[in-house]
């Protein structure tokens, strides 16, 4: 049951899709007036269906000209999956934003910008914007394999070094990201900015990296979320003992303050509902005729 | 034609209390409590009314609608002229009729309310508009003069909704933006589908977009379009600012991040918008069956709360409060609604610390044991702390239901906007005029959490103020 629909136009497009990597793909969807107002690490709210709940995704690229944005989606959820199936020509049913703070962007010197799996997607735009700064951008991105690697191309194309590693030693350097950054700040020249994006554990390995050396270290946080506008606050982090709300504080916030453990807890507020979820979805589209929609 | 009746006869009727459904069948469904009067019911109610010559109850609505004429309509059987009336008010009587704290305003102002009971205004406003909206309404479309003003309206809670109805009725072009997906705000993410039908709230709303009012929704505006740009860039000629008070507050308290506190917002957010407690919903909630829930606060936040989580199988269910039942802020009618639903009340007790396991998971509250002080600002008595009585509960999960902040979004992109230490937007109470040139705001923005009825009225008298600077264009 939605109220009265502006204009009754289809809204929020799918313009493109293409799948990256196992469940991961890459969606470039019109939202004209998002596009124009983004900024390296903001976010939306999307609601695939009707019925659908609200998750947040970070905007990974615009274009205000054409009036798009673009995210990649990893499935890992009932939602995520279903968002996945879509195709060039649908469309998501809401789309709001852009929600969070922008990332702060400053003439650090050399930033190093770290990107564990889709998390590539979401520190990608503040790579850009760190390196339209002025700033010498390093990426290292992270993969549990070669696949898993993300956007190296774009990557190469705004860094002065790039950095793919890979858990398995199937490409690039082999091991975490981590391993990789001790590595750069053991070598030199000396870093005076990191952002890292990717899951809990590794954003909190990498906080811990950087702790000693005194780095001045961001992370974007990923807590559960409902309206994304503050009204919930069901996204609350702790951030050196303070309360934030991750969607009108954040998303980014000082690696060094944050509560990564409680973080990681929050996150699994309703693992046991996302698995029964996950289960009916991979049933659903095993058992059901080819054109059974869910 | 109504039957002519003596003043005798009128004080003989006894009132009629509102039908409600069993309070066990209930506590275990999200049907509405309240079933309405019957129109026999409505009209021996509406008799009740003495027609005093100088109505008191008017004076007791913060929107002013004219109660006795609507009342002696019902009277007479005349009920499509009583919605009539009333609409002239009150574009949301159905909801009004629901969830107004008529207590406090027309019926605590009724002149029966002395002697005898006062008459059942809340529960023949209701009536009439459920009538009305049941035989598919008989709100005549007047042909309106457009002006060619086009004013924004952020927010369409009951303050944005109300204002728009008056504005689109004088001929301005209307745009309401929402920043959730489903319009109504408070109405439909806040107060629970069994106090508050959502497709009631849906009705109303239908009949703003039928006068030509349009909504835009997945619109925040703060961050899509600033207060600045919506004046300046999308050509409107006023703004007005009903974005409610949308911050949960928390206790600040010791463990108040484990899993399994939720804030009442999110909680009723996931409940009523979400629709997490049907079958096939997508959005998760802890699953409340035969747990033990805590509700924090003793507002009709923390009523709603309860009696929600108590239908989705909490038992026990129980409010917390750090006053006694005597200053619980609760509609009386909620509180005895949630009694009846074998809802537990603890009062003068205040949380210390939240307990959890190692996982993080919330196992309990320490609480302290209060006693009532002298009054503070608010006049009603302070609680002040046992020292060395305090206890421990064993709590499952806990809903803190002690109020909002005001959100920072608007504010961040309209530093020119003056705000208050708390953070709400200055506007004159009775224009809304606030200190930014076209620009008004009214409801908890600007007066912390309140009522709908009251936000209402805010709308209200600022769709007056700014019709006004519209026609004159003074400031």
């Amino acid at each position: 049951m939605d109220g009265p629909q502006p204009g009754g136009e289809l809204m929020n497009r799918i313009l493109e899709t293409r799948v990256l990597a196992p469940e991961v793909k890459y969606f470039r969807i019109e939202a004209p007036k998002v596009a124009r107002k983004r900024k390296a690490g903001q976010f939306v709210i999307i609601r695939v269906t009707g019925t659908g709940e609200r998750i947040p995704l970070t905007i990974m690229d615009s274009n205000p000209d054409d009036g798009w944005i673009s995210l990649i989606v990893q499935g890992v959820g009932k939602t995520t999956r279903t968002l996945n199936e879509l195709e060039t020509g649908d469309s998501v049913h809401d789309l709001a934003g852009p929600l969070g703070m922008p990332s702060e962007i400053h003439e650090y010197g050399r930033a190093v910008v770290i990107g564990g799996g889709v998390g590539t997607a979401i520190a990608y735009p503040t790579a850009v914007a760190l390196a339209e700064a002025g700033n010498d951008v390093v990426s290292i991105i992270g993969g549990r394999s070669r696949e898993f690697v993300l956007l190296e191309d774009e990557m190469r194309a705004v860094c002065t070094e790039v950095y793919p590693t890979t858990d398995d030693g199937s490409y690039g350097y082999h091991g975490f990201v981590t391993d990789k950054l001790a590595e750069l700040i053991a070598d030199g020249p000396s870093i005076d900015h990191v952002i890292a994006v990717g899951p809990v554990p590794m954003m909190q390995a990498v906080a811990e990296v950087t702790r000693p050396h005194g780095i001045d270290t961001v992370v974007s946080l990923n807590p559960i979320m409902v309206d994304g506008t503050g009204m919930c606050g069901g996204c609350r982090v702790s951030v050196g003992d303070e309360t934030k709300f991750a969607c009108v504080d954040g998303p980014d916030f000082d690696a060094h303050q944050v509560d990564f453990e409680l973080l990681a807890r929050r996150n699994r507020t309703y693992s046991a509902f996302e698995y029964y979820r996950n289960e009916e979805f991979t049933e659903e589209h095993i058992h059901v005729d080819p054109v059974g929609s869910s | 034609m109504a039957r002519e009746l003596t003043r005798r006869e009128r004080l003989k009727i006894p009132r009629h209390e509102m039908p409600e459904q069993d309070a066990h069948d209930r506590s275990v469904n999200f049907e509405e409590v309240n079933l309405g009067l019957t129109a026999e019911q409505a009209v021996a109610e509406a008799e009740r009314c003495l027609l005093c010559a100088n109505p008191t109850c008017i004076d007791g609505c913060p929107v002013g609608i004219d109660i006795r004429e609507f009342v002696r309509l019902v009277a007479d059987e005349q009920f499509g002229d009583a919605a009539d009336v009333i609409k002239r008010d009150n574009f949301l009587p159905a909801v009004c009729g629901r969830v107004c704290p008529q207590e406090d305003q027309c019926e605590g102002a009724c002149v029966l309310v002395k002697k005898y009971k006062p008459v059942a205004i809340g529960h023949l406003e209701r009536f009439v508009a459920d009538y009305e909206r049941e035989r598919a309404g008989s709100t005549s479309v007047k042909t309106i003069t457009k002006t060619g003003k086009r004013v924004a309206v952020v927010g369409s809670g009951p303050a944005g909704l109300a204002c728009a109805a008056d504005l689109i009725q004088a001929g301005h072009d209307v745009t309401v933006f929402e920043a959730l997906h489903e319009l109504g705000g408070v109405l439909v993410y806040g107060i629970p589908e069994f106090r508050l039908p959502k497709e009631i709230v849906k009705a109303e709303v239908d009949q703003l977009a039928d006068l030509g009012v349009r909504f835009e929704m997945n619109a925040v505006i703060g961050m899509i379009d600033t207060i600045d740009e919506l004046l300046a860039e999308e050509g409107y000629d006023a703004v007005f600012i009903g974005v409610g008070a949308g911050l949960p507050r928390f206790l600040g308290v010791p463990g108040e991040n484990l899993v399994g506190v939720y804030s009442a917002n999110e909680f009723l957010t996931r409940i009523n918008l979400m629709r997490s407690y049907a079958p096939d919903a997508e959005t998760p909630l802890l699953d409340l069956y035969r747990k033990t829930v805590a509700v924090f606060g003793g507002g009709n936040t923390a009523m709603d709360a309860v009696r929600t989580a108590r239908r989705l199988g909490a038992d026990p269910a129980t409010i917390f409060y750090r006053r006694s039942d005597a200053e619980m802020p609760a509609r009386a009618e909620e509180v005895h609604h949630a009694r009846a639903e074998g809802i537990g009340f603890e009062t003068l007790v205040s949380p210390i610390e939240l307990l959890g396991n190692e996982d993080g998971w919330l196992t309990g509250a320490r609480f302290q044991r209060m006693e009532l002080g002298e009054p503070d600002d608010s006049g009603r008595r302070r609680p002040q702390p046992i020292p060395g009585d305090e206890f421990e509960v064993p709590i499952d999960v806990a809903v803190v239901a002690i109020g909002n902040e005001p959100n920072p979004l608007i504010h961040r992109t309209a530093p020119d906007l003056e705000q208050t230490a708390w953070g709400t937007i200055v506007a004159d109470p009775e224009t809304g005029r606030t200190a930014k040139k076209a620009v008004f705001a009214g409801g908890d923005i600007v007066t912390g959490g309140a009522t709908v009825i009251l936000a209402m009225g805010a709308g209200r008298r600022a769709a007056a103020s700014i019709k006004e600077y519209l026609d004159t264009g003074v400031w």
